[in-house]
Order: structure tokens, then sequence, then C-alpha cells
């Protein structure tokens, strides 16, 4: 977990053993996660995780029932109305009125801002130009998806909270809007998105945070995430029937099939080396080297699912 | 290029407040059963009671006795029917929630809200009065301030009952009894014909009656507003507004 940040500016988000409960349940059980500004930082979890309780700590619409967030250095819900025109909010679904057209709710939300982006430009690089006299209630899901992400940004932010932001939308706008988020980024906006997309999550954020159950699962970069294994498999093929006791403990080595073995362990760069030696003195002919690495769907996997996948070979 | 550097801040309040009352008219404008509810049904309670004896009024004024009935029944029916039900759907479409996080803020959102009743209110008075006069409805001029007086303390009495409902209630539910209240208000409170006279404590059950009664001796006969109606109605305007604001909810 990254610490508090010390001197200059605060960090955009910083929670620390945020709890959420609804009744008797217990939604997020101390959190505690920081987005520097300018960063990305992706909520990774399924549904039920706890995901939106906490950005809705964030975003000031519950006091956590435990631990504390700070938002742009202030308190969410004690200092709700100076922080309301920083921030970009898109709620997972509603929030707008269903008989005003797509226009109208945007210049609406442009009208509230002090210095708010064209909302023509908007429309446009959204793909909503057609849709500008269109009631809400008649947009499709992903169409009000797209409006609602239009609002979260036209009064020019430096935060935004993304609640699932490409949930419903189709290949097409959900590519639009993960380029758009990385406009964000470049431009020195901050982003706390949520997703249970992992290659939403991989490709967008410099920092995940794997929610399980209401607890912090895993963080890092999706680098860190995905090469904490480095090479988990190496896969060769050979003669068949090659006696692999020789390769030592350092070493799990099967023949999944006849010719076909798997190894995994110590497969560093020595490693690999040792294991490939190892085939030349046995006098194997090797015609095929491949090698898996864990991809953040697997570590994500083997965190929020009890039976983990990583294993079976 | 640089489109999203930030750039944040809130616009000046009073340009945020009128483009938030601007919208809510719209939106008033563009349902058309609360275009009937405000405007068709006291119209037409206007000019049927008013000009044909369709109805037993105690008086042989008709449009004097019916036109300050229509003027406090639109009253109740912006105030509390409309607001009512347009507050509960949009509370449960996260409307509510959504404009309490934006610059607008929820004091903001309460504020263009009450406008906006103003607003239509006014309107709406004016065009009844306006075709009342057009029909030959005479009134007196003298006590006028009394009459808005009352007037006052009904929208805030339906105000406060209109949130209330739309905060406990689910917005179908909060449509239904809206929707009931309104025509049990109708039905008993001296609008079209003469109502039982439930004394003091009616004017305390039926707001609308007292108002209606009101707007009556004021402007029909130049008199004074009944004491009992003072205290009914400014009972109505603190207990339902205080127990709204307890109650409120934005989500």
């Amino acid at each position: 977990m990254a610490g508090l940040m010390v001197g200059g500016d605060a960090a955009a988000v910083e929670v620390r053993d945020v709890v959420v409960r609804y009744g008797d349940t217990t939604a997020v059980g101390g959190v505690s996660l920081c987005l520097p500004r300018g960063r990305v930082l992706a909520l990774l979890g399924h549904n039920g995780a706890g995901k939106t309780s906490l950005l809705q700590v964030c975003e000031g619409f519950r006091r956590p029932d435990g631990g504390e967030a700070r938002v742009l250095g202030l308190d969410p819900v004690g200092d709700h109305d100076a922080l309301m025109p920083r921030l970009g909010i898109m709620l997972q679904a509603g929030g707008v009125y269903p008989w005003a057209t797509a226009g109208e709710i945007l210049r609406l939300f442009a009208s509230f801002a002090a210095n708010p982006l064209d909302t023509d430009m908007l429309l446009d690089r959204l793909g909503l130009r057609k849709f500008e006299r269109t009631r809400f209630r008649r947009l499709s899901g992903g169409e009000q998806q797209r409006l609602s992400l239009a609002v979260a940004l036209v009064g020019r932010p430096e935060l935004v909270f993304l609640d699932e932001p490409t949930a419903g939308m189709d290949t097409e706008a959900r590519h639009t809007t993960w380029q758009l988020i990385e406009e964000l980024r470049a431009d020195g906006v901050s982003v706390l998105l949520t997703t249970h997309l992992l290659d939403e999550a991989e490709r967008l954020a410099d920092d995940v945070v794997i929610l399980r159950a209401g607890r912090v699962a895993a963080t890092g970069t999706p680098a860190e995430l995905t090469s904490a294994a480095a090479i988990e498999v190496l896969e060769l093929r050979a003669g068949p029937g090659l006696d692999l006791t020789g390769l030592g403990a350092r070493w799990t080595a099967a023949e999944t099939t006849p010719g076909q073995y798997a190894i995994s362990g110590a497969l560093d760069t020595a490693g690999l080396a040792e294991v490939l030696a190892w085939f030349a003195s046995a006098g194997a002919d090797v015609t095929a080297v491949n090698t898996r690495r864990r991809t953040l769907e697997d570590v994500y996997l083997s965190l929020t699912t009890p039976t983990p996948v990583g294993a079976a070979q | 290029m640089s489109t999203f550097a930030p750039a944040p801040g809130r616009a000046p309040m009073r340009a945020i407040l009128s483009s938030q009352i601007r919208m809510e008219l719209l939106l008033t404008a563009r349902r058309g059963e609360a275009v009937v509810l405000a405007m068709g049904v006291p119209l037409l309670v206007l000019l049927g009671a008013g000009l044909f004896d369709v109805t037993n009024l105690p008086t042989g004024d008709r449009l004097g006795y019916v036109v300050p009935g229509v003027l406090a029944l639109t009253v109740m029916s912006t105030a509390f029917t409309g607001q009512a039900i347009t507050t509960g759907y949009e509370r449960s479409y996260g409307v509510l929630k959504r404009l309490g996080a934006s610059p607008l803020t929820r004091p903001g959102l309460l504020l263009a809200k009450t406008a906006a009743i103003a607003v239509q209110i006014v309107v709406q008075i004016l065009v009844l009065a306006l075709v009342g006069l057009a029909v030959g409805w005479r009134p007196e001029a003298g006590a006028v301030l009394p009459a808005l007086g009352v007037t006052v303390l009904a929208i805030a009495g339906y105000s406060g009952l209109a949130l209330l409902l739309a905060s406990v209630l689910k917005p179908e539910t909060t449509t239904g009894a809206a929707t009931l209240i309104y025509v049990v208000m109708l039905s008993v409170g001296g609008i079209m014909f003469g109502a039982p006279d439930l004394g003091v404590a009616g004017w305390f059950l039926l707001p609308l009656a007292a108002h209606a009664e009101a707007l009556r001796e004021t402007l029909m006969h130049g008199g004074p507003v009944p004491v009992g109606v003072w205290l009914a109605l400014a009972a109505w305007a603190i207990v339902w507004p205080a127990l709204a604001a307890r109650k409120f909810r934005w989500e």
C-alpha cells in the first residue's frame, strides 16, 4: 500500500481502513488505498466485492462505518460543497432526467461549471451528436453510459470517479472510452475507476487494486501483478519417454502427453538455461519450446476464486 | 493538445440556479399529465361550476364562490400533488443524488425546485384569474394581502407533505397517495359545491377547504381571514416541512 504523501499536494484519493456495512453485511471490510495525482487506479473485483460501496464513500454519498477517506485532501462528506466542482462523477446507472434530451442534460451540467468543455465537442467525441435531441430514456444502455461519461467530464474536473464506465457498451464505444480515459490521464486528470474487465484494467490502470469480499486481495501495477511469478510454465516437445528424475528438486516436471513435457519451478533465465542444458545432456532432440506467463486473469482468478486455477497443467 | 486539462470551478450560483429552474420548468411543461393537473382540471372546474348550474352552491354568485376555490385547488395540485409525484420519481431515478453531487449542491437543488414551483403557481394564478375576470368574476380587491399570506402558508404546508411522502414511499405509492389525497380534497374541499361544515376541525384536516374558505372570505367578501384558518394553515406550514426536513432522502 502506498503511504501518505507528505508535503506538496495531497493525493487525489487516500482511503484508510474504510469499513462499509449494510445492516449485518460487511460490504467493505477495512480497505486502504492511495491514488496519486494524475494516475489511473482500477478497482477490480466481482460483483459484490465492494467496489461501488468504496466508490460511494469517496464520492461522499456514504459516510464510512469505519476508517477515513480523503479526496483531494478534503472530507468527501463534510467538505461536499467545496469538493463537488472539482470532481467528475459517473454513476453506474441513472442520475439524469429521463424526459430531458441528451443535449439538454449535458448543457445543464456544463452550465454548472466555471470553465466547461465545449458540449458539441464532447457529443462528437462520444458519438452522441445524432442523439442530441433524443430523450434520455430512449437511449440504449451504452448511449446512456456515454452521456453519463460526458456529464462527468464537462466541468473539467481534476479527479473523476467512473463506476463501470464501459458496462453495456459495444466494442467500438468501449475503445473510444478507453482512448478518452488515456487522454484524461495524459492531460493530468486523476482517475479512479471500477471494473470487472481484466483487459480494461490492464490497458488503462497505472495501479490495480483487486478487491475480494470487501478486502484488498492484491495491489500493484498490472506488470507487477502479472510478473510476480515470471514465467510459470516451460513446455517442451522432444522424444517421448525421457526419465525426468534427473531434473532434480528445483523443478516439477511431467510428460503431459507422449513427447510433450511441462516444467514449472525456477524458470528465471539461469533456470531456463539449466533445464535446456539438462535436455541436451539427456540426448533429447528438442523440437519446440513454449513459455507461459501468468496473465492478470490468472492472478485475478487465483485470488478471487477458491481453487487456484494456475495450478492446473 | 490537452483538451481535458483540469480547470475545475463552480459557475456563479445565480447562473446555476437559473439554468436548473429552467430545466425544472421545461420538464414540467413536457409532462402531459402535469399540465392537465395544473391547468386543465382547474379551468374545467372554473368554467363548468362557475358558469353553469351543475352543482348546488350556498350562494347565487357562482363565480364569486368557485374562482377562489379553483385558485386554492391549483395551489394544491402544483405544490402538493405535482411535486410529490415528480420528487418521488426523481429520487428513484437517482436524479436527486446526481444533482446533489454536482456544483448545484443540495440546498441549491431545493431552492431551485421551490422557485420553479413558485413560478408555476404565479403563472397559473394569473391565467386562472384572468380567465375568471374575462367571464365575469368580480373580486373584492381590498383584502388581497391576507389572501397572499394564507397562500404562502398553504404552499409551505403542501410542499412539506409532498417531500415527506416522496421520501418515505416508493414512487408508485407516492403517485397513488398524492392522487388520492387530491381527489378527496377536491371532493370535500368545498370547491365545486358547498362542503359539509366540519367547523374548525375540518380546516385542520382539509387545508384545501381552509384555504378556499380564506380566499372566498377575502376575495368574495373583502373580509378578514378567519382565525381558525390562519391557525390550521400555519400548523400545516410548520408540521409537514419540519417532518420532511427530518425524513428527506436524496436517494
